[in-house]
């Protein structure tokens, strides 16, 4: 599990003069489910190509298994693409799709050419297709397929080579919801069961922290935080992850001591240290984090502005001297009341400063960003230039 | 529903009746019938005498064909695979001949290849005549010169469409070839020769039906030495051997034929796709 297999070192990418990567350092293990998460226009695809071998970094290395790999051509790497749009073969059936590798004269190290047998290359197939559940659609055209099925199609056709790793660009995108969800399940049980290197893209934070060993948060053709999806969540580095994976309030803080942060003139007592005194932090606040008490009881008061009805909860919105809180509660307070709120130390994340802060974290503008989240389907990446 | 035929069809309807299906029918009724407008095979039976022209116009425009297929290919190819500014250029470089008047073209290939034409006034000045001991070389009046016209005026016809399949391939398609292993040359055969078959046909079409019913190509370059179908054609009906109804009946058969050939070059398309299918 932890044998490093493929590493970016310094890689910067530019395209005429507009720097789409810049100087990306990381390391994919061995049989690891990698995410690559962030907003469109990031730099996931581009970063997905350089391993893939469909661009070369302007500069900095790739290497595979400890060789560098700059100039090795797709071709000749063991790693295999599921494409965004799939890119299946129109004039090919389903079998002849997925057999479309295998078909391909491998050299062996002898320098010979070798070809697979039709018996083998039938036997691999079907069972691929078997992996993917399309057991009898092997004679189908392509345009007989639904997105679906077509996806698990690019999947097997990329899988049947038996690469060590498979690059993934958004594979889920076109699929609607619940579709999404079983694919989801079907690809982490494949990943498991095939024992090969993920390396997935997604703007998705859901679906990257439900799935990944290791997610790479990336903004702006930069690396923001790499870490399991619990570090990602509770210990964001800064404000624009904190505020891309889940929900969070993003406050102003003043750091007095370690384990002492102030906000809003009051001082809270938190696990983090390490800062200067009197440095000027971000400190988030998940909105499950928060407890309502009585006003006379919080720590701070506020007053209800909205409530929405989410059926396993309430997220309602709080009034904080003028700053909106999101809190995630069980009980109903209704708009207009005064509350308290209380927050345990662990609830309480201080963050260094970044050239993010101060641009999320206020919900004053709630019903908004709450139609952005709900509606953040994937068609806004679809334009994106490949 | 489906079988209604909207009103708006109603105008294509009338002007297919008369341009299209009246005129063949006015031709088949002049390929079965004497001067006298009596039933008669005699027409048909007359045309053994020309198989020779049959057999030439066939190869001639099978050549050319050929030939433009084998140029134009590989130019769409090198075209489609430059930058949209080169893309643009070379498209007008390749149609600009075609706005200039089709005889104008032909004239202007008769003055190059004649035995006492630009290139064998060239050939004479660098001393290559001398050399071969030769007044001239026999460029003009011959099947080559014929073929040659038929290409250098019908090349654009191959070059479009293969082109515009070739531009519009997919990229990702080829990126995916390439990610499952295959070479460039791999990548082409197995994706881009396929996917821009339908290119070919219907430039194989364009070129090769023209090219078999000729008439002015092979009159002023083949100097009437190299007498083709639509030369035939024309002499029935305008020149001294006027026999309309012959000439109906050449133009039926040849119809016949291409439509024939046309229908199998299809099936052999469908079958290439079926067979990397299989
Ligand atoms: N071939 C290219 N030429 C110029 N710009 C490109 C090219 N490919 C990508 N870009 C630019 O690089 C940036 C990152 O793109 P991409 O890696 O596709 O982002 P993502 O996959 O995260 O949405 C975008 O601004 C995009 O316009
Ligand atoms: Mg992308």
């Amino acid at each position: 599990m932890s044998k490093e297999l493929i590493r970016l070192a310094n890689c910067t990418m530019a395209f005429d003069d507009e720097v789409v990567l810049d100087n990306i350092n990381l390391y994919i293990n061995d049989k690891e489910f990698l995410t690559l998460l962030g907003p469109s226009g990031c730099g996931k695809t581009t970063t997905l190509r350089i391993i893939g071998g469909f661009q070369t970094p302007t500069s900095g290395d790739v290497y595979f298994d400890g060789v560098r790999i700059n100039a090795v051509p797709p071709y000749k790497r063991a790693i295999n693409t599921v494409f965004q749009k799939y890119a299946l073969f129109p004039h090919l059936n389903i079998f002849e799709n997925i057999a479309f590798g295998l078909r391909i004269p491998k050299t062996d190290p002898l320098g010979r050419k070798v070809k697979l047998s039709e018996e083998e290359i039938h036997q691999r197939v079907m069972e691929m297709l078997e992996v993917v559940n399309l057991r009898g659609f092997e004679r189908r055209r392509i345009t007989q397929l639904s997105g679906g099925q077509q996806q698990r199609v690019a999947i097997a056709r990329a899988l049947v080579n038996r690469p060590k790793v498979l690059l993934l660009d958004e594979p889920l995108g076109a699929l609607d919801l619940k579709l999404r969800k079983d694919m989801q399940n079907e690809l982490k049980r494949i990943q498991k069961a095939m024992e090969i290197t993920f390396v997935y893209v997604t703007h998705d934070q859901e679906e990257a922290l439900a799935m990944s060993d290791t997610v790479v948060v990336m903004d702006g053709g930069k690396i923001q935080q790499i870490g399991t999806p619990e570090d990602i969540y509770n210990e964001p580095k800064n404000a624009f992850v904190a505020d891309f994976i889940g929900e969070s309030n993003i406050i102003d803080g003043i750091m007095r001591a370690d384990g002492v942060v102030e906000i809003f003139n009051r001082r809270f007592v938190c696990l983090d240290g390490g800062f200067d005194k009197d440095e000027a932090v971000d400190v988030v606040i998940r909105p499950e984090d928060v407890d309502i008490v009585p006003e006379d009881q919080g720590q701070l008061k506020g007053t209800v502005t909205s409530v929405t009805f989410k059926g396993m909860q309430y997220d309602i919105i709080v009034d904080f001297y003028g700053f909106k809180w999101l809190i995630q509660t069980t009980d109903l307070s209704p708009v207009g009341s005064r509350i308290g709120i209380k927050i345990d130390p662990d609830g309480i994340h201080v963050m260094k400063k970044s050239r993010y802060s101060g641009m999320f974290g206020d919900y004053s503008s709630y019903s908004e960003e709450y139609e952005e989240i709900s509606g953040a389907g994937y068609e806004e990446d679809s334009g994106n230039a490949e | 529903m489906r079988n209604k035929l909207s009103w708006f069809a109603v105008p294509y309807v009338v002007w297919m009746a008369l341009f299209v299906v009246i005129p063949i029918l006015i031709m088949v009724v002049y390929a079965f019938t004497t001067q006298a407008f009596e039933g008669t095979l005699d027409n048909f039976a007359q045309m053994g005498l020309y198989t020779t022209v049959f057999v030439r116009s066939f190869r001639l425009a099978f050549l050319a064909t050929l030939i433009c297929l084998l140029i134009g290919y590989p130019v769409s190819y090198w075209m489609a695979n430059e930058g949209p500014a080169f893309q643009r250029v070379a498209m007008a470089l390749i149609m600009l001949p075609m706005w200039m008047n089709f005889l104008l073209r032909t004239y202007s290939w008769m003055s190059i290849l004649e035995n006492n034409g630009l290139l064998n006034q060239l050939f004479r000045a660098i001393g290559l005549l001398d050399l071969l001991g030769v007044d001239h070389i026999q460029m003009i009046r011959t099947s080559g010169a014929v073929v040659l016209g038929m290409v250098y005026n019908y090349l654009p016809f191959m070059i479009l469409p293969i082109y515009s399949v070739i531009v519009k391939l997919d990229h990702s398609l080829l990126e995916a070839a390439r990610d499952l292993g295959a070479d460039s040359a791999g990548v082409f055969r197995k994706v881009i020769l396929p996917l821009s078959l339908p290119g070919v046909l219907s430039g194989v079409t364009m070129v090769f039906v023209p090219s078999v019913s000729t008439f002015a190509i092979s009159r002023l370059l083949g100097g009437g030495a190299q007498l083709m179908l639509g030369d035939l054609v024309e002499q029935q009906f305008l020149g001294g051997a006027y026999n309309p109804h012959l000439g109906a009946a050449v133009s039926l058969v040849m119809m016949v034929v291409v439509v024939v050939c046309m229908v199998i070059m299809n099936r052999f398309g469908e079958g290439e796709e079926q067979a990397v299918m299989l």
